[in-house]
């Protein structure tokens, strides 16, 4: 075999291999870039902006880039840091994530990109939207206030649960979550809690059912270390992720 | 009830508009009304907290209640997180959790308590039971404290980190914890965690009797002014534990008249709405809570820690105990209603808070791991807590999914509004010289307010620094006669 492929990514070499992704690479190589609507189960999507990069002085969305030899890639540069707060603090003010008051606070990955980009006020002035929890099903609920349309659940529910429950509609500054039914609640639907769906929402937006607020601060995912030693709640077991207790 | 808070005729009264948008942030705004000849007609409190309460959490799921609503009041949130999970305990059919549970969350609200009351009285109030009456205001202060009585102030500071430290511990963070959950708790303790708690607790306990004496003796130097100052003859509800004995935690319901009759005893507070009405004045946000036998005219009544000493037949814990025998000398038979009293108490359950808490970090039931209990889903569930400050009442019922559909609370300044007016119209009559208002007066009507130790913003500032914008109105002709502002700085000025 020849020469292993490689791109720098702030003066590192990162190996890839051919179809990968910038970051996909990154993320093989053990180098986090932050993230919110990437997994590795999934199509890339590209709509957060999170994982902004330059890629050979040019801004680009490194889930999207497919990674090529020679490239020099920017990530942990002051300028990129303040455009990814400046993404988060929109992301914060769109929704309510009122994080004292989240279940799902201490374990989100909303959360711990923003710690992770040195977030420490929304900035901006609040949206304040409201958006009525779907409880209509027995066992999850669905608050739309703490969405950020990362359609992870969308393309889970299609791709892997084959029930293409959830869709995005409207456009802009309009687009929002639905449930594809009639209705639009999650009760008409054959949603489960042990569906990938149930498992990929990088906010609480998607949550089960009672639980309240089982796991006790200091032992939840990023209560001790950040998001770039961690990882994904996504891509974590249960048991670790902290999600279900029952 | 004092005629005084209702004049005969209103529609020749007053224009004063309680506007809260005109109303200085924070301040808290007390109107009197005088006659002719300069008597006080009215005094009416004016307050703008507490609304939105209810309608916030409508449409959110109960399970994220109790911790929801502690962001509804910054003063004392663990009481409101305890009232909130003791009725999701009904809603989740649990109204037994097991021991470990009931337990830790015993230890949290303790915790709690000891801090509140710690903190009420070494920054707030002790000032004015270390210094004399005519102390110059500019040393009449926690500043002043910390010159004069190094040692108390430290001993202050160290309760109340202590308080807080056990909030911690339970509840996994000083403010906005998330120990409890539906039916019990997330935690237990750890060896470890038990015997850190242990450590100077003793001394604790001893700084605790030493703050009782000390308000003691600052009552026996000037019993006159104690005895009288804003003191006013009431009806007295709190929880009571089965036995006849304090219980902050949990209980049943019991009040006494002005002579120490029992009016109702043990009654499940469950049922607090058919022995307790709210009424609503026009002319203020806040509504009147009643025992409704007695109507809103006689049924109105005091809660918070002279309540409950007054309430209680016994202290299980030795020291405060021996305390409450010796209070309740005071009354001669009947219940003390020494407004200033409230202080003395509040001192008496600091130190049945550190006792207590000692006693549950010796009981082993605090490492179990039975943490959680369910039964069956219910509908509507009811949570009531002795809070630091008096009585506090959760109630919530749910849809069929889940989600909050009604909720009613009765925080415990409610429960005292109406004793804190008559209170402040008690002082003003003694105060209120002529046509004039002046500082000494302000001074005085914040004392009558702190020793309720309401869960107001104004009220959270330091001694001399409680920020009051007082008016003088002329009965006849409506017109603002006078008006005094006090600032957060401690600065006045008159804005008539
Ligand atoms: S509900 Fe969660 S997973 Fe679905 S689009 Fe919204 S944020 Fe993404
Ligand atoms: S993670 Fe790349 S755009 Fe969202």
């Amino acid at each position: 075999m020849s020469e292993e492929l490689g791109f720098t990514l702030d003066g590192r070499r990162i190996p890839f291999q051919d179809g990968q992704t910038v970051m996909a690479a990154a993320l093989a190589a053990g180098v986090y870039i932050p993230h919110l609507c990437f997994n590795p189960d999934f199509a890339p999507h590209g709509s957060c902006r999170v994982c902004l990069v330059k890629v050979n002085g040019r801004f680009q969305a490194s889930c999207t880039t497919p990674a090529a030899s020679g490239l020099t890639v920017q990530s942990e540069t002051e300028e990129l840091r303040n455009i990814r707060r400046g993404i988060l603090q929109m992301l914060f003010v769109e929704g309510n994530h009122v994080c004292p008051a989240c279940e799902k606070s201490g374990a989100c990955q909303l959360q711990a990109v923003a710690y992770y980009v040195g977030m420490l006020n929304p900035h901006f002035s609040h949206f304040y939207p409201r958006r009525p929890v779907d409880a209509s099903h027995a066992e999850a609920v669905i608050d739309f206030n703490r969405c950020i349309l990362c359609e992870l659940c969308v393309r889970a529910s299609r791709d892997v649960d084959g029930k293409n429950i959830f869709a995005v509609q409207g456009r802009g500054i309009q687009a929002h979550l639905v449930v594809n039914t009639p209705s639009g609640k999650l009760g008409a639907t054959h949603f489960s809690i042990h569906d990938k769906a149930a498992q990929v929402c990088p906010t609480g937006a998607i949550l089960t059912k009672h639980q309240g607020y089982n796991v006790p601060i200091g032992q939840r995912l990023y209560d001790r270390k950040p998001i770039n030693v961690v990882g994904d709640v996504a891509q974590l077991p249960e048991s670790k992720g902290g999600r279900r207790h029952d | 009830m004092s005629t005084l808070e209702t004049a005969a005729h209103p529609e020749r009264l007053c224009r004063v508009a309680i506007d809260p948008l005109s109303r200085v942030e924070g301040h808290g705004k007390v109107t009197l009304l005088t006659d002719r000849d300069h008597h006080i007609r009215q005094a009416r409190l004016h307050i703008v907290e507490f609304r939105g309460f209810e309608k916030f959490i409508q449409g959110r799921p109960y399970w994220e209640v109790p911790v929801a609503v502690q962001r509804l009041c910054g003063i004392c949130p663990v009481s409101h997180n305890l009232a909130a999970a003791k009725a999701v305990d009904q809603l989740v059919g649990a109204p037994e959790i097991p021991p470990t549970a009931e337990k830790i969350r015993r230890l949290m609200h303790y915790g709690q308590t000891l801090q509140s009351h710690a903190v009420h009285f070494f920054h707030l109030a002790s000032p004015d039971f270390l210094f004399d009456f005519d102390d110059p205001t500019a040393h009449r202060n926690i500043g002043g404290v910390m010159a004069d009585y190094p040692d108390i102030a430290r001993q202050g500071v160290r309760l109340r980190k202590y308080g807080q430290e056990v909030i911690r511990v339970t509840a996994g963070k000083r403010i906005h914890g998330t120990g409890t959950v539906p039916g019990g708790v997330n935690k237990s303790l750890t060896v470890q965690e038990r015997n850190y708690l242990l450590t100077d607790l003793d001394l604790l306990i001893q700084w605790g009797r030493n703050i009782v004496k000390l308000v003691k003796q600052a009552y026996a130097l000037n019993p006159g002014y104690f005895t009288h100052f804003a003191t006013i003859r009431t009806n007295y509800l709190s929880l009571i534990g089965a036995d006849g004995a304090l219980d902050l935690y949990h209980g049943g319901l019991r009040a006494r008249n002005e002579r120490g009759e029992i009016l109702f005893d043990h009654l499940d507070y469950r049922r607090y709405s058919q022995v307790l009405r709210e009424q609503v004045k026009p002319w203020s946000y806040m509504k009147f809570p009643f025992i409704n036998s007695l109507g809103p005219e006689q049924g109105w009544y005091r809660v918070g820690p002279l309540a409950r000493i007054n309430n209680c037949d016994r202290i299980a814990t030795p020291l405060a105990e021996e305390e409450r025998r010796e209070f309740m000398a005071l009354g001669e038979g009947q219940p003390v209603h020494v407004t200033l009293a409230y202080h003395w108490a509040r001192m008496i359950e600091l130190l049945h808070a550190a006792e207590a808490i000692r006693e549950l970090l010796l009981d082993p039931d605090i490492f179990g791991d039975e943490l959680v209990a369910r039964g069956e889903m219910t509908r509507e569930g009811v949570g009531v807590i002795e809070a630091p400050r008096g009585t506090l009442f959760h109630h919530y019922r749910i849809n069929e999914d889940g989600l909050i559909e009604k909720a009613n609370l009765i925080v415990s300044t409610t429960n005292n509004n109406q004793a804190m007016n008559e209170s402040i119209r008690q002082v003003a009559e003694h105060y209120l010289d002529g046509k004039e208002l002046s500082e000494p007066l302000l001074n005085q009507i914040e004392v009558a307010v702190r020793a309720y130790d309401p869960c107001l913003s104004c009220a959270t500032h330091a001694l001399g620094k409680m920020p009051l914008i007082v008016e003088l109105v002329e009965e006849e002709s409506g017109a603002v006669v006078d008006c005094l502002v006090r600032d957060a700085d401690g600065t006045f000025h008159s804005s008539y």
